[in-house]
Parts: structure tokens; C-alpha cells; sequence
């Protein structure tokens, strides 16, 4: 499996890349971890004539707070985000996640924004942002421009990302006190993609209601998915077993997998049910810890 | 328990020394068949079919040919002019090396590409434009036989239907009469999936062939090169590839599993386009090339037991649809169809079976590769420790006690199966009770108790196994007549240091540190002293190759046999050197001495140094040996396997807590070697029971042709092995040795098997397929839940 | 198409070469530096074989391009240890009998070296997700396991002598 003949170029800040996609129009791809990209590239599913290599741009590899967000450079990498400190004890669902994609050494390169910016409804850091309320930042050709998470995945791997659109920061609302979020996939073996996969983010008020509340499923539809009518179950709520149940349910009814060698599309609507359930009792647990 | 007869030192059979071959491949220095890199080689990229069944209506070259560094496109037509577009196959059926016509499976050759490397060689093949007509193909064997079914091999004179064959064994009137008297008869029909070995090195070679000397020169990823050259010499000798100008080299191998045993294609064209243009040709598969061209099982089999109402097993009936795909390529050696199958009455006694077997060719590709099995024993364990515990659900029987009561008893042996072998030795009792007492049975068992009594699924797997290793006699086993014995060689060097070449082809197995302590033992010289080596047909003796377990069985024997040669002849030599008679010469390891005056002796070393400067007169100098070795018998290697694990009702999760493997192949050569052979085979066991399988749609395309879709187990899925053994020596193998490494593959299926469905019987499940996933076992509970 | 000029350091050398866009790193290490033990497996980046540590990390090298690797620092199986010694896992390995064919070993090895670089002290389960990009098909992995912990406690055993 060899790709097909490309034009390499290197960029070294966003500007760069931005001015170059441009001149170089709709063949050009940028290219950062390359984990998505290039085995589409060696299997010659994709044969774009340039790949823009945006990895070196400096800049781009950072986690940290500032005011109200929790901030992570679009170039940092999945290992990066395994090992940050203020991760593991603040934000546990990315670690969640983290553990479950691929494997080591695929980790090593790649990164937050390319696992986002491929619009793969099988990554699993989508239905994470889903969850936590994220805002995607990007710079174009128009300048910076701050898409909410919502807005973002328009279709099978589509995004809301112009081609010379580049992905600089994912700005995740920070943790507030009595907050807490959880994820967790069904995978057939270690690092293959989710046969169903539920995050969740939930945010507690000191009676224990539920103030804010963010479910993101990946792999059960062809856009990256957000349960809306699960959440509206528990806001506001003081969450019980009963509350929880009932969205499950509605998970297992609202999301749309298609039957395939993972399973079929019953199989994959009862698991999402009992992990939705799972993930909100664990996000529950942290929340109030 | 076996006693070591040597020091540590020495290494002889019973010390886990560690291996002689590990220092190559820790740093990077191993030397597999991608690593041949030879003066102005080319590179060989093959144009496959995206259609299951298709005619070719032309295939266009010339955009490929517009490529620089594109140097050749090589046709089906291209080979008929050397008449070398069909190859035979070892089951005398045929098989296209390129097609002229007509595309019988989905990812067949169609066209070689020939570059200056491989990039363009990948760009060419991309560039080649077929013109396909696809037709309906064939996909379920079970449709092969209909009237209606579109007859795949018209080519082949007076075949009238998709049938290759029907083969029988055993009294179908006695075993029908006693199934139909039988208190108790269990039915089943159990499938064994299309699985691929997967070698993480997948196939290729490095041909080269000179046109002045006419030497053709062929680096191979082959289990049997000495058997590839034959096979070469007599299906292309009409082109002037004459034996003795015929060299290939098994260099190290990235795990063999029986897929390294038949010739593919892609081996036929390398070598086809290296002749044509007289420079070095490459050949590479990638890892879809590799998963989607060959596999093993593919078995349908409908068994019947019968027995007393207390569960004494009286008769065994097993009728199977084998799919073959378009042709029986099958990599078997024996001289029956399917293989070793008859083993399947099992390890227990009773007086009837009869199995039989009909083939059917469908659109998919060939093989029938014997994965890490001595050829379909994987299919008919499965169907026999399926059925026994079906037997014990069914009378409400502990499938241990049921077992016990219908082993074969260790004062039996050598006991004559139903179905015709002669199993050699074992101890199934002991073996068994040693599972179980190491996995804690009985305590699981009450913990199953309180478990179900909660409402909670768990269940407990056993199997207990007979294989049938070590082909083989000339009897039952050959390749194009050329009977299955197999060799070894040994040189011992004036200073007393060795080297020995072997006809078999290591790929793992380790056999440069056990082929050196057999010697060791025998001979008395240090393991670390003695060389082995193996593959180069130039050099080693002639033999028949590495699979189905027979190195142990063969060629360790040919290794005694040839040591002890050595030995008699020594013997003289020492005699000479101490002035007496030879009949008051005695051996004990490593040196010679005169009967009542230990004191008086001569090492191993000095009598090889004798052997070449002051020998008996008379005598013919040197010290070296040969010996061909076929044996009286295959050896039986047997063992107890137990699975403990839970399922979740509500996902179908299925969590293997715990597995234990008691093996008895006999005499032990390398405990850690074994072991560690067990632990692989375990992996590959459980590997199919849960994990694997190739997957078809019904217009024959292969859904799961990548190691993404295609789930061989990690360190994660992979459980923590606890083995054991027992030894039963073989009475017939010069060391009682039997063959271990494919004891777990054959029997880590069933026990899996056996323990998820225990687990699932308090809903009425009574039986599952492998693989047995999590998707499976949620879509069982839901049907046996809507039927309660 | 692009031809780019690339300088990097493999085994503690410095290599200049010009590449094609779209050479893959593997095919770089294996046919233009004749480093044959980093291997290739799948292509899909699942198994594992092609291993090799890049910058102070294990990466796959079938998916990776050679020209993303101007500048770096690589180490491949060949430079793990001196000729004629063992690295801890190279020992462990041998000891353990953590091989079989020999194959998937180079980048076993290297993907370890990383795992205990930043778990120098791992559970067995750590040992078996942190290898879990790379496939053995030969030993059941049993025996890796115990070769990585035999490395990690000489290492320990090492690092505290040195202090």
C-alpha cells in the first residue's frame, strides 16, 4: 500500500499555511498527525495533489486554563493529553477516551485537532466535544473564527472548516465544582474504532440538580452525534436511576447505527442504551466527588 | 516425570536453555525475505480482481507501460506460451497462475506488473486497465450443488456439478443402526469458519534467475523448500528449470502456521518473470493480498452422538460441506482428502463411527491451508468436545465425569480408533484430574452454583484432546509421491565441534537451539557447540518441510538416529584408542569408557579428533552422519483445557478469567520452548473462538481484508495462559517425544467454546458458532429470551 | 513529483538524502539506509512491525512520511544497543523467551523502551494495553510480558545502584 504521487510542503505558521492553501486550492490537504489521512492516502481512497504539513507549525501544542476555558492547542497529541497532570485530575473523560483510541504509539502523533478536523463520526473525541460544550477556533482566510461545537460536524466527513481553514484551539468551558464527565466505548478489540461510544458531561448545583448536562455518541450515525432530547430529560433535574433510565432509552432510540461486521443495529441500539446509562452513573460519581 | 540425563552445560533434552537464534533477531540482524536486496532487482506488484467471478475481456497495458520504470506487464497469455498459466495443485485439482479468460474469486491475479521499484510498480498496477464482465458468483456453499448453480469448472474434463469430491471412512450401517437404538443422541450442525494464519510476515520471494549459468535462484518464504524445488522442477522443466539448477533459500521466516506450506501464484509469476528477463524479481504481498488469498477451515460439519442414558458415548457420526473455493488447493499432504480428519471419534471409546465429507468449489479463493494444525484436526476436535458436552447438558451430566467415564484407559494403548488409527499412548485421566486440580474445578463449580443462583452467567470449558501429529509415515503421507520422511545431518568438526543441517524449516519453533540439545544428549557435546541450519536446498539434506508438527516427530528423530550412528562408530574409534575389545566399550554421555575402569576414557571430542587423525585401519575416516527417518507411526499429543468465564447478559461481554492447558506430548526437549509454544498456540486459539473469521458478502466480496476489520488478538484480548503437562512418552519416537505446537491451536477453540456456552445454558442455549463474539452471544440471548 | 532534501539522525548518525513526497519512513530506514530490522507487517498501521522510536517516542513508520522526518532524531532497532551488548529489554527478551520468529520483536522492543520510559514501573495490565499497537502472532504474549517486567526491575535495580 503505497500513496498515490503528491507535492509535499512544509509550513511554519498558520499564516503560511493558510496563503499556501489558497494558491494551491482544492487539491491541497493539510496534513498534522497523518494517522487519519495518510492510510485513506496509502489505501488511494484520497489522492490529494499536495499535502500542507502543518505539524511544525510552533505554537500549537499546549494545555492550560485561562479564565473561563480549558484551552488545548490543536496540534497537541493524544500522549501529551494522556499524561497532562491538570487532565488526569480535572477534565478524567479525555483520559477516558484517550486510553481507547488506537494504540501507544499512533497516540505519539496523533493529535486533538486532526482527530476533530476529519469530521469522523468513528473518532471518539467528537462526541467528547459534543459533551463538554466545546468551541472549535480556527483561522481562514477571514481571520479567527470561533465555531461551537455544534455547529461544526455538517456531514460524513464534513466539517464546517473552509479547505484553507486551519485548526488552531479547542476551548472546553472548565471544570466547574461539582462537575464531572465520563466516556466509554464498545470496541471489538483494543484500539479499533467504537462499535458505540458515549460521552458525557454534567454539571451539578449544591442540591444536586443537574444544571448542565452534555451527551455526544460517536459512531452510531453518520454525523458525529449530540442526545438533545437526553439531555433535556436530566437539566434541571435532580437525576435518579428512573431519569437515567429513561435516557438510555431515549439514546438507544434517537441514535442511528447501521448494522455492519460490529454488530447490528439492534445490538448496537441496546448497547447504547446500557453505556449511556453507565457513563452518566460514572460522570454522576465524579461530579460529586 | 522425565529426569535430564545431562548437565546444564551440555543442554541435552529436559533443560530450558535459552535459544541459540534469539541474538539475530534482538538487534535487527534476522534475515527474512524482504531484507534480500540483489544487484538490479526488480520489484513485482500483482493487478488483482475486485470481482468474485468475472470474464476478463481484455487488459489494457499501455497506460502502465507509459510509465518510466514500468519494464513489463505480465498476462495469463504471456505464461500459456511456457504452457505455465494453470499450476497443479498437491489434491490433483488445478489452479490459474494468471488467467487468460475468466476471474474465479475476488482479489485473484490477473496481471503482473513488473518495475525498477516498488513504487512504480504499485503506480503500474494502478494503471492497468481491465475490462471485467462480472457474472453471478457463487457464495454459499450450500447452493453449490443445485441444479441451477452455474458450473465453475467447465475447464476441468467431465466434471458435471461443483462437487470435488465425497470421501468416507468408517461403517455407515453399524453407526446409523446405533444411533437409531441409542437411549440419548445429541444432534448439532457446527460451523468452523474461513480463518487466515496471519503471519505478521506475510509471503513473498526473491527470484533470480541467470541466463548464462541457468541457475535460478529463489529466496522464499517457504515451510517446505525442498518440496517448492521438486514441485518447480517438474512443472517447469519443460522450460529448461532442471532440479539440480534450482536453489531455494528459507531464509528466517515472520511466522509460518501451515500458510507458508503451498506455492501461490505470485511465487509461480516471480519466478516465471525472473526467467523471462534474467534479472532478480521481488514479490511482495501486502497484508490484503494476504488475508483475502489463502485460508483454513471452512468446514460445515452435522454431528451425531449417541449413548447410554448414563452417558456411556456408543457411536459418532459427523457428514461435512467443505468449501474449497475454486479450486483444491488444499496444503495437505497426506494421501487422504481431508487430511487427519478421522481423528474426530476423539479421546474417548466406542466401537462405531463413520464420518464423511463432500467438497464443493464456490467463488472464493482456494486453499485449505493446515493452520497450525495437522490438517483438519482443529475442524474435528471441535466437533467431538463440542458434541460431548452437548451430551453432558443434555443428560444433565458434570462434562468432566462424562468424560471420565468414556476415555480411553492408559492400559489401552495402543488403542485402535474406530475410524482407524493407532493412537500410540496417553493418560487422559491423569491429565484431566491435573487441569482440574490446578484451575480449582470444583470450587468454580460452586461458584457457578451461587453465581446462576444470583442470576449471573458464568461458565466452565473443557476439552480433552487427541491429536494426530508427525507426518508421517510414507503410508499415509506423501507430496507428489515423495514419501514424508524427514533428515538430518551431522558433522562433527576434528575439535569436536558440530554442525548439523536438517530437511525441515524453522519459523520460530527454535529449532537451532533444540535440534542442538537432541545432539547434545545424544552425543554429549555442549548445544552451544553444535550449528544448526536449514532451508538452503543447496546444502541441507533432502526434507519435507516444517508444519502440522512433524519437526519433533521426524527430523528430531532423524537426529537421534544419526547421532547414534556416530555413536556406534566412535564407539569403534574409542575402542582403537584404549587397546580394547569394542564389547567392553560403554557409553555414558559425552564419553566413552572400558567396562569396570571408568577411569579409563575418551571424550567425544577426543574421538572426533581420532576420527580424522589416528582411526582404526580400515575404517573410513571423518565423523559424520546421515539419517532419513520415516516413522512407524504418527504420535498422538493430547491434553486438558480448561476455560472459566463470565458473560454479561446485557451486552454479551464476555470476560475469560481464567484458562488452564495441561499438554502431554511426551518427553519434553525445551520446557520453555514448549511452553512458550503453547502460549502462541493458546493466542491462536482463542483467536478464532472469538475474534476472527473471514467475512463474505453475497456477491463474494471480502468484507474484513485488513488488520483493521480482521481482529487478530492483542496483548490485551490475549488472556494470561497458565500451562502444565504430563508426559506420556511416545513408545515408538526414538526420544518419546510427540510434537507439541498445535495442541493449543486444536484445542483452546472448544474449551472456550464449551465455557461461554455453559455459561449461556440457563437460557436454553444450547450452541454458537465460532467466533463467539459479544454482538453474537446479545442476538442469542435475545432469541432465546423471545422463545421463553 | 516533489523531491525534498532531508537531514536527520538515525542511530546517533547523520543522514542526508533527497526523497520523493510521498516515500514512506519505513521504506526510507529499510531500502535507502538498509536498516532491514525495522519490518512491515499491515500497512494499516495496526501491527506494529515497523516500530521505531522517533524524537524520543515509538511511532509507526509505515504511516509516516520520510520528508515529515527532516530533523529528527531516530532510533531503530539496530541502534538500541551497542554491538555486542543488550539493552535491558534485549536481555529480557532472550531471557524470557519473548520471541519467537523474531518478526515483531524490533518493534516490541521499541515500543517497550518507550512504555517504560514514561511507566518505568508497570502492572501487568499496563504492560499489555501499553503494547497493544503491536502484534506477535507466535508467543500469546505471555512471555513479552514477562520480559518487560524483567527490564523494568533491572532497570530500577540500575537507576538505584547509580544513585
Amino acid at each position: 500500500m503505497i500513496p498515490a504521487n503528491f507535492n509535499y510542503h512544509k509550513v511554519s505558521s498558520v499564516n503560511e499555511a493558510i496563503a499556501l492553501s489558497q494558491k494551491l486550492g482544492e487539491e491541497a490537504k493539510y496534513m498534522s498527525g497523518g494517522h487519519s489521512l495518510l492510510p485513506m492516502m496509502k489505501l488511494r481512497f484520497a489522492t490529494p495533489e499536495h499535502i500542507i504539513d502543518i505539524s511544525k507549525i510552533e505554537g500549537l501544542s499546549y494545555i492550560k486554563e485561562e479564565g473561563d476555558l480549558l484551552k488545548i492547542g490543536a496540534m497537541t497529541t493524544q500522549t501529551e493529553m494522556e499524561h497532562n497532570a491538570l487532565l488526569k485530575e480535572k477534565y478524567p473523560i479525555l483520559g477516558d477516551a484517550i486510553w481507547l483510541t488506537a494504540d501507544p504509539s499512533v497516540r505519539n502523533v496523533g493529535t486533538i485537532g486532526g482527530n476533530i478536523a476529519h469530521g469522523d463520526a468513528a473518532n471518539d473525541q467528537p462526541a467528547l466535544m459534543l459533551a463538554m460544550r466545546a468551541t472549535v477556533v480556527a483561522e481562514g482566510t477571514d481571520g479567527t473564527k470561533s465555531i461551537p461545537i455544534d455547529e461544526f460536524f455538517h456531514g460524513f466527513y464534513m466539517t464546517a472548516l473552509e479547505p484553507s481553514d486551519v485548526l488552531i484551539e479547542i476551548q472546553i468551558p472548565k471544570a466547574k465544582k461539582s462537575s464531572g464527565g465520563a466516556y466509554v466505548k464498545i470496541e471489538r478489540k483494543v484500539g479499533d474504532y467504537a462499535t458505540a461510544g458515549v460521552a458525557v458531561h454534567i454539571e451539578l448545583d449544591d442540591s444536586g440538580v443537574c444544571q448542565q448536562i452534555g451527551i455526544g455518541l460517536t459512531n452510531v450515525s453518520a454525523v458525529p452525534m449530540r442526545l438533545e432530547r437526553g439531555e433535556e430529560i436530566l437539566r434541571g433535574q435532580k437525576v435518579t436511576d428512573d431519569l437515567i433510565a429513561q435516557v438510555g432509552q431515549v439514546a438507544s432510540e434517537d441514535c442511528e447505527p447501521e448494522s455492519d461486521l460490529r454488530g447490528s443495529e439492534a445490538y448496537k441500539r441496546s448497547i447504547v442504551n446500557t453505556i449511556t446509562k453507565r457513563m452518566l452513573n460514572k460522570a454522576l460519581e465524579r461530579a460529586r466527588q | 516425570m522425565f529426569k535430564c540425563k545431562t548437565s546444564p552445560e551440555v543442554g541435552g533434552m529436559g533443560h530450558s536453555v535459552k535459544r541459540k537464534e534469539d541474538a539475530r533477531f534482538l538487534h535487527g540482524k534476522g534475515n527474512y525475505v524482504d531484507d534480500v536486496k540483489l544487484p538490479g532487482q526488480l520489484t513485482m506488484v500483482l493487478v488483482r480482481s475486485p470481482y468474485a467471478y468475472a470474464k476478463i475481456k481484455g487488459i489494457n497495458k499501455e497506460k502502465a507501460l507509459a510509465i518510466p520504470g514500468v519494464l513489463a506487464v505480465i498476462t495469463g497469455y504471456d505464461l500459456k506460451e511456457f504452457n505455465l498459466h494453470w499450476m497443479p495443485t498437491l489434491l490433483s485439482d488445478t489452479q490459474m497462475v494468471l488467467p487468460t479468460d475468466t476471474v474465479m474469486h475476488q482479489s485473484q491475479e490477473v496481471c503482473a506488473v513488473i518495475a525498477t521499484d516498488r513504487y512504480i510498480a504499485v503506480d503500474g498496477a494502478e494503471a492497468v486497465e481491465v475490462d471485467y464482465e462480472p457474472m453471478k458468483a457463487l457464495v454459499d456453499p450450500w447452493k453449490a450443488l443445485d441444479a441451477d448453480a452455474p458450473l465453475l469448472r467447465p475447464d476441468k474434463e467431465g466434471q458435471k456439478d461443483n462437487q470435488i469430491y465425497h470421501w468416507e471412512r468408517g461403517e455407515r450401517e453399524k453407526t446409523d443402526a446405533a444411533i437409531a437404538a441409542a437411549d440419548v443422541v445429541v444432534k448439532e450442525r457446527i460451523y468452523l469458519p474461513r480463518i487466515h494464519v496471519a503471519s505478521i510476515e506475510t509471503c513473498g520471494c526473491v527470484a533470480s534467475y541467470d541466463k548464462d549459468t541457468q541457475k535460478m535462484l529463489v529466496y522464499m518464504t517457504s515451510q517446505a523448500p525442498h518440496a517448492i524445488r521438486t514441485i518447480l522442477a517438474l512443472v517447469a522443466g519443460h522450460v529448461g528449470l532442471s532440479e539440480e539448477k534450482i536453489r531455494i533459500i528459507a531464509q528466517d521466516i515472520g511466522g509460518g502456521f501451515g500458510g507458508k506450506v503451498p506455492v501461490y501464484p505470485g511465487y509461480v509469476i516471480a519466478i516465471a518473470a525472473s526467467f523471462l528477463i534474467g534479472k532478480p524479481v521481488k514479490w511482495i504481498e501486502d497484508r490484503s493480498e494476504n488475508l483475502v488469498n489463502g485460508f483454513a477451515r471452512d468446514y460445515h460439519m452435522d454431528c451425531e452422538l449417541a449413548a447410554t442414558k448414563d452417558g456411556k458415548i456408543q457411536a459418532f457420526k459427523v457428514s461435512t460441506l467443505a468449501d474449497h473455493g475454486y479450486t483444491d488447493s488444499s496444503a495437505n499432504p497426506s494421501k487422504y482428502p481431508t487430511g487427519m480428519f478421522s481423528i474426530c471419534t476423539g479421546s474417548y471409546d466406542y466401537e462405531h463411527a463413520f464420518a464423511e465429507l463432500d467438497a464443493v468449489y464456490t467463488n472464493k479463493a482456494p486453499g485449505g491451508v493446515a493452520y497450525r494444525c495437522s490438517f483438519r484436526v482443529t475442524e474435528a476436535v471441535h466437533a467431538i468436545e463440542r458434541m460431548v458436552d452437548k451430551l453432558a447438558a443434555k443428560i444433565g451430566k458434570d462434562p468432566a465425569q462424562l468424560r471420565f467415564e468414556n476415555f480411553i484407559k492408559k492400559e489401552q494403548f495402543p488403542y485402535e480408533s474406530p475410524l482407524g488409527w493407532s493412537y500410540d499412548s496417553g493418560d487422559y485421566k491423569q491429565t484431566l484430574e491435573k487441569a482440574m486440580d490446578m484451575i480449582g474445578y470444583d470450587d468454580y463449580k460452586k461458584e457457578q452454583a451461587e453465581k446462576r443462583a444470583q442470576g449471573k452467567l458464568m461458565g466452565i470449558g473443557i476439552c480433552t484432546f487427541t491429536e494426530v501429529v508427525g507426518a508421517g509415515p510414507s503410508k499415509d503421507f506423501d507430496i507428489l509421491g515423495i514419501a514424508m520422511f524427514d533428515s538430518a545431518e551431522i558433522r562433527v568438526h576434528p575439535t569436536g565441534k558440530a554442525l548439523a543441517r536438517f530437511g525441515t524449516k524453522t519459523q520460530g519453533q527454535g529449532h537451532e537451539t533444540t535440534y542442538a540439545q537432541i545432539l547434545a544428549e545424544e552425543l554429549g557435546i555442549p548445544y552451544t557447540d553444535i550449528q544448526i541450519e536449514d532451508g538452503d536446498t543447496d546444502t541441507a539434506p533432502y526434507g519435507l518441510g516444517t508444519y502440522g508438527s512433524r519437526s519433533t516427530p521426524t527430523a528430531a528423530a532423524a537426529a537421534a538416529m544419526a547421532a547414534r550412528k556416530l555413536r556406534a562408530k566412535g564407539k569403534k574409534i574409542a575402542a582403537h584408542l584404549l587397546e580394547v575389545s569394542e564389547d567392553d566399550i560403554d557409553w555414558e554421555v559425552g564419553k566413552y569408557f572400558v567396562k569396570g575402569a571408568p577411569e579409563k576414557c575418551k571424550t567425544i571430542q577426543e574421538v572426533a579428533f581420532a576420527a580424522y587423525t589416528n582411526f582404526p585401519a580400515g575404517m573410513e575416516p571423518g565423523f559424520e552422519a546421515t539419517h532419513y527417518y520415516d516413522p512407524p507411526n504418527m504420535t498422538f499429543p493430547n491434553g486438558a483445557y480448561i476455560c472459566v468465564v463470565e458473560v454479561e447478559e446485557e451486552t454479551g461481554a464476555i470476560d475469560v478469567k481464567r484458562f488452564v492447558a495441561i499438554d502431554d506430548c511426551g518427553n519434553i526437549i525445551n520446557p520453555m520452548i514448549v511452553e512458550g509454544q503453547v502460549h502462541g498456540g493458546l493466542t491462536q486459539g482463542i483467536a478464532p473462538a472469538m475474534y476472527e473469521g473471514i467475512v463474505y458478502d453475497d456477491e463474494g466480496n471480502v468484507l474484513n481484508g485488513t488488520l483493521m476489520d480482521y481482529l487478530v488478538p492483542t496483548a490485551v484480548e490475549s488472556p494470561h495462559w497458565e500451562t502444565g503437562h504430563t508426559i506420556t512418552p511416545s513408545p515408538h519416537h526414538p526420544l518419546g517425544a510427540k510434537g507439541v505446537a498445535e495442541s493449543p491451536t486444536v484445542g483452546a477453540p472448544p474449551a472456550i467454546a464449551n465455557a461461554i456456552i455453559d455459561a449461556l445454558s440457563p437460557l436454553g442455549i444450547e450452541h454458537l458458532d465460532i467466533p463467539i463474539t459479544p454482538a453474537k452471544v446479545w442476538e442469542a440471548i435475545q432469541v432465546a429470551k423471545a422463545k421463553a | 513529483m516533489g523531491k525534498h532534501n532531508i537531514t536527520l539522525t538515525i542511530n546517533g548518525e547523520s543522514v542526508s538524502a533527497e526523497v520523493e513526497s510521498r516515500l514512506l519512513l519505513v521504506h526510507f530506514i529499510r531500502e535507502n539506509l538498509d536498516l532491514t530490522g525495522t519490518h512491515i507487517g499491515c500497512d494499516t498501521s495496526n501491527c506494529g512491525a515497523c516500530t521505531i522510536m522517533l524524537d524520543g517516542k515509538s511511532i509507526k513508520s509505515c504511516t509516516y512520511l520520510a520528508v515529515r522526518a527532516d530533523g529528527a532524531e531516530i532510533t531503530t532497532i539496530e541502534g538500541v544497543a551497542e554491538p555486542g551488548t543488550n539493552s535491558h529489554l534485549q536481555k529480557a527478551f532472550h531471557d524470557q523467551h519473548g520471541l519467537h520468529c523474531g518478526f515483531c520483536t524490533p518493534g516490541m522492543i521499541i515500543r517497550s523502551m518507550d512504555l517504560l520510559k514514561t511507566n518505568p514501573n508497570p502492572t501487568e495490565e499496563e504492560i499489555r494495553w501499553g503494547i497493544s499497537g503491536n502484534l506477535c502472532r507466535c508467543t500469546g504474549y505471555n512471555n513479552i510480558v514477562k520480559s518487560v517486567q524483567q527490564a523494568a526491575t533491572e532497570m530500577a535495580k540500575e537507576k538505584e545502584a547509580s544513585v
